[in-house]
């Protein structure tokens, strides 16, 4: 099966029946969805507990231990970022490419993007421990007459990634708006009226498709330099200080590729099981998985480019600290770390050389669980390895991340999965309108055609 | 919400049909009319004619104020503390791109979701409407009283509408 811009004129769906396919998506899932909702409940409630005992015994009970005050939590966030990224691609970026295929996939990938964006902002929040504080990040009138600092990288993330959130939400909702207008002619109860509010008045009208249109196009060419932007700002957030290991020219373009290649993985991991909850097989097709696939494998090449870099660099540069720290980082306290993050994203992107193995769902299923699990540890081995092993022999140190940090690693993925599992069973994770705009309405004679 | 003109709602299941129809509207002087369709299409667009949108306007001046107030903020705030950090001019711009930078796009995508409500909001066409319009049908509602329903009628059945409805 092809994308459906492609598909045979005959066998291809009508405009009805698109409205008629994804409006099913909604309401009355599988048994299979409410057993996973249930399961990812009961993880964020594990993670939610342990947060609630960090709140309760104060910071100590992380694995913290000089010199490394940055570890799994900084990890964390700059894993669920880098996760947000590939929506912005797709939804964007490709949106300005014009390319057809990612009208049937955009929606899970930005919906994925404002919900991985939501819990990335919790981990520099978990991570200061005095939560109640955050606000302190955000430059507003005080009795010190204080303000932040605006020369550290630490707050340019704070502007970057609320920014980010701010613009991908309102980019998600401006794309649902359509669609709920179509779906509201269907649904009934409850669901109506949710419908009858959130699709705002909607009509389709000429003059409405006439400012809509180039507000959206207006929109992503906006976010589509705003999400290079925000994770060139996080890895300033590292590259910006002398630490080795951290301190290179190389670290904004490697970890936007980093994050697009974490974020595609995602994608295909969501879709895998998304398409046959929902039933939506006809929309997403194995073309899809191989056009996500070549995705990967460029992104993944870049990253594996970089790794390379990164050493090359470290010999090449001739400094004692930098070589001791990338030495370190392979053959050191975290070699298991740097093995599995080279494994991972160095190596397995290769396989998607093969074309068997593009267009074979349950091979895209599992690398992308490898491409995620290799990109976290990406993260953590830049910053646990590089900050454990810095210039002094009597200052360097080990950390190990202890049972709380673990437990709330998982709430975070059941945070995520939770707000997923919801938006999919209340709105589109296909888009009704921008499915049938790449099909050719039907014309006079001929017919679908 | 105001009160739903009197005229004639024609509905059409084929995009050529509904472009001949503007067109024979356009042609007899009709300019008020709405047309209803699931998707934006360029058949339709070129048919109607409408100029470029000025959102983009809201988008232009968004940016640039986002791009002032990034600056001003940041050099306003590091002057009214003054304290050196790093060793850097109290002011220092370069760093402060990255800020003005995200305000751009901040300002930028927010002002362009207002210009859009707004312009919706002023161009607001109330006429009748019908639910297969964000399906699979195009829509024609041409507001007339009743001295010139027959003519409408006649012109837009003639296009090939698949349905015509009077609303009185």
């Amino acid at each position: 099966m092809s994308t459906i811009a492609r598909q045979d004129p005959i066998t291809r769906p009508t405009y009805h029946e698109v409205t008629r396919d994804i409006a099913a998506t909604i309401g009355s899932p599988s048994r299979s969805y409410y057993v996973l909702l249930g399961v990812v409940l009961v993880v964020l409630a594990v993670g939610v507990g342990a947060l609630l005992y960090q709140i309760r015994y104060g910071l100590g009970v992380a694995g913290y231990h000089p010199p490394v005050m940055w570890a799994v939590y900084i990890t964390n966030f700059v894993f669920w970022v880098g996760i947000a990224h590939s929506g912005t691609l797709i939804s964007a970026i490709l949106y300005l490419f014009r390319s057809a295929w990612r009208t049937s996939v955009y929606r899970t990938a930005e919906a994925m993007t404002v919900f991985a964006v939501m819990t990335a902002g919790l981990f520099p929040v978990v991570h200061v421990g005095r939560l109640w504080y955050a606000y302190w990040l955000f430059p507003y009138p005080n009795q010190r007459q204080l303000w932040v600092n605006f020369k550290s990288p630490l707050l340019w993330d704070v502007f970057a990634v609320s920014t980010y959130f701010t613009v991908s939400t309102l980019f998600l909702i401006t794309g649902l708006v359509p669609d709920i207008a179509a779906l509201r002619e269907q649904a009934k109860g409850w669901r109506r009226r949710l419908y009858e509010i959130t699709s705002l008045g909607w009509r389709g009208t000429d003059q409405q498709w006439r400012h809509y249109t180039r507000a959206y196009l207006y929109l992503a060419a906006l976010a589509t330099p705003l999400v290079l932007s925000v994770h060139s700002v996080v890895s300033w957030d590292f590259a910006m200080s002398i630490v080795p290991g951290w301190h290179a020219t190389i670290f904004a373009p490697y970890f936007v590729a980093g994050a697009i290649y974490s974020g595609v993985a995602m994608v295909v991991t969501l879709l895998v099981p998304l398409r046959k909850m929902f039933r939506v097989e006809r929309y997403i097709t194995v073309e899809h998985f191989e056009n996500l696939a070549k995705l990967l494998l460029l992104t993944g090449m870049i990253v594996a480019y970089s790794y390379g870099i990164e050493y090359f660099m470290a010999w090449y540069s001739g400094s004692p600290y930098e070589r001791a720290s990338f030495w370190n980082r392979a053959f050191g306290d975290y070699w298991w770390g740097a093995w599995t993050m080279i494994l991972c994203n160095g190596a397995l992107p290769f396989f998607l050389f093969f074309r068997k193995i593009r267009r074979s769902i349950p091979a895209m299923f599992v690398l992308s669980l490898f491409v995620n699990l290799g990109m976290w540890f990406e993260r953590f081995v830049i910053i646990v390895s590089s900050l454990s092993h810095e210039y002094e022999p009597y200052a360097m140190g080990h950390y190990t991340p202890t049972w709380v940090e673990w437990a709330i690693l998982a709430g975070s993925f059941a945070w995520f999965f939770m707000w997923f599992l919801l938006f999919a069973k209340n709105f589109p994770t296909v888009s009704i309108t921008e499915v049938k705009e790449i099909m050719p309405m039907p014309r006079r004679g001929r017919q679908h055609s | 919400m105001s009160a739903q003109p009197a005229g004639i709602l024609a509905s059409y299941r084929f995009v050529d049909a509904a472009a001949d129809a503007i067109q024979a509207l356009k042609a007899e002087g009709y300019r008020d009319f709405t047309v209803y369709t699931p998707v934006p299409n360029p058949e339709i667009q070129q048919a109607i004619g409408h100029r470029v949108s000025p959102v983009r306007l809201w988008t232009l001046f968004g940016g640039l104020t986002g791009c002032a107030t990034g600056f001003a903020m940041t050099l306003w705030m590091s002057f009214d503390w003054p304290i050196v950090v790093g060793g850097k001019p109290i002011g220092s711009v370069i760093p402060y791109i990255v800020i003005a930078f995200e305000l751009t796009i901040l300002f930028g995508a927010l002002a362009t979701l207002i210009g859009l409500v707004f312009h919706i909001r002023k161009t607001r066409q109330p006429g009748a409407y019908d639910g297969r319009f964000t399906d699979d049908h195009i829509g024609i509602f041409v507001p007339c009283g009743s001295e010139r329903r027959q003519a409408v009628e006649t012109l837009l059945r003639d296009a090939g509408a698949e349905e015509v409805r009077v609303e009185a």
